[in-house]
């Protein structure tokens, strides 16, 4: 673990590698965030759409690159998050989370790091590139 | 049939939630969360959090508490298999915990379309506030496919 204090332009968060998404973990993931949307649960409704097979939760692997954040700072350091979703997480894809530091900055009194994020599968594939500004003293 | 722009500003019905402390542990366990903090009382009060943190994104989930929480897009004629999830972003004001009865007022900020209407993009902004106060600000991109006008675009 880097000490926040250490951090500079360039440290890198230590990765998150999340399991193989299952189809139990979509069913999870669908009950406990509240997101019903067949489409993930439901191979059927997935083929209706002209897709071979049900996909993820874009909104899982968000929250897996929040476990990647909270392992780095409390929360309550965490100042603002976005992503932008650029491929679909098929069933059995295995989603890494990385972060690094881009930039900080003095602001209202803070020290703030810009972290630029990212969600990649085994592949190569990202399927989701962000930002994060927390704050580190 | 597209979504019309005189969608944009239109509100949706505020929903009133209490996060409640079992479906925080059952969103843990679903996104493999191994932190004792987002699960164990005593270990959330070691941190100095007055109950069970609500994580980063789960948020984004409160708007799904309403009774039939996707007739708004239904209403604007959106076929709910062809929607994908395109931006997010939250900016956070101050942490809830589980107990808080939290308010979501939600509305349309833009409605934009690209190839020749084949994607359309429906921009949702939402405000989360527990007794007045700011918690965060949700930003989310909507992405509807309309694969019938993908051919001809």
């Amino acid at each position: 673990m880097i000490a926040l204090a250490e951090a500079t332009v360039g440290t890198e968060l230590p990765a998150l590698e999340a399991p193989p998404i299952s189809r139990t973990t979509l069913a999870l993931f669908a009950g406990s965030s509240g997101d019903h949307n067949s489409i993930h649960l439901d191979i059927d409704v997935a083929k209706s759409a002209g897709l071979p097979d049900v996909f993820a939760q874009g909104m899982l692997s968000m929250a897996y690159l929040g476990r990647l954040l909270t392992d780095w700072v409390p929360q309550e350091r965490i100042r603002s998050y976005e992503v932008r979703f650029s491929a679909i997480t098929p069933v059995h894809g295995q989603p890494t989370c990385r972060g690094t530091v881009l930039a900080i900055d003095e602001r209202d009194g803070e020290t703030l790091a810009t972290l630029e994020l990212s969600v990649t599968l085994s592949d190569g594939t990202v399927t989701l590139s962000g930002h994060a500004v927390v704050a580190i003293a | 049939m597209s979504v019309p722009e005189s969608a944009i500003g239109f509100e949706l019905a505020p929903v009133r939630s209490t996060v409640e402390a079992g479906r925080l542990r059952f969103f843990a366990e679903a996104i493999g969360q191994d932190s004792a903090v987002y699960t164990d009382r005593s270990a959330a009060a070691d941190a100095g959090y007055p109950d069970l943190p609500v994580p980063p994104t789960f948020l984004f989930g409160l708007k799904l508490d309403a009774p039939d929480p996707f007739r708004w897009l239904l209403d604007l004629g959106v076929d709910f298999r062809y929607v994908l999830h395109g931006t997010q972003k939250f900016t956070y004001h101050r942490m809830a915990f589980a107990g808080d009865e939290l308010l979501l007022r939600s509305r349309i900020a833009d409605v934009t379309q690209k190839k020749g209407g084949a994607l359309e993009f429906i921009v949702l902004e939402s405000e989360v506030t527990r007794g007045g106060d700011p918690v965060a600000t949700l930003l989310e991109t909507i992405i509807v496919r309309h694969p019938e006008l993908e051919v001809a675009a």
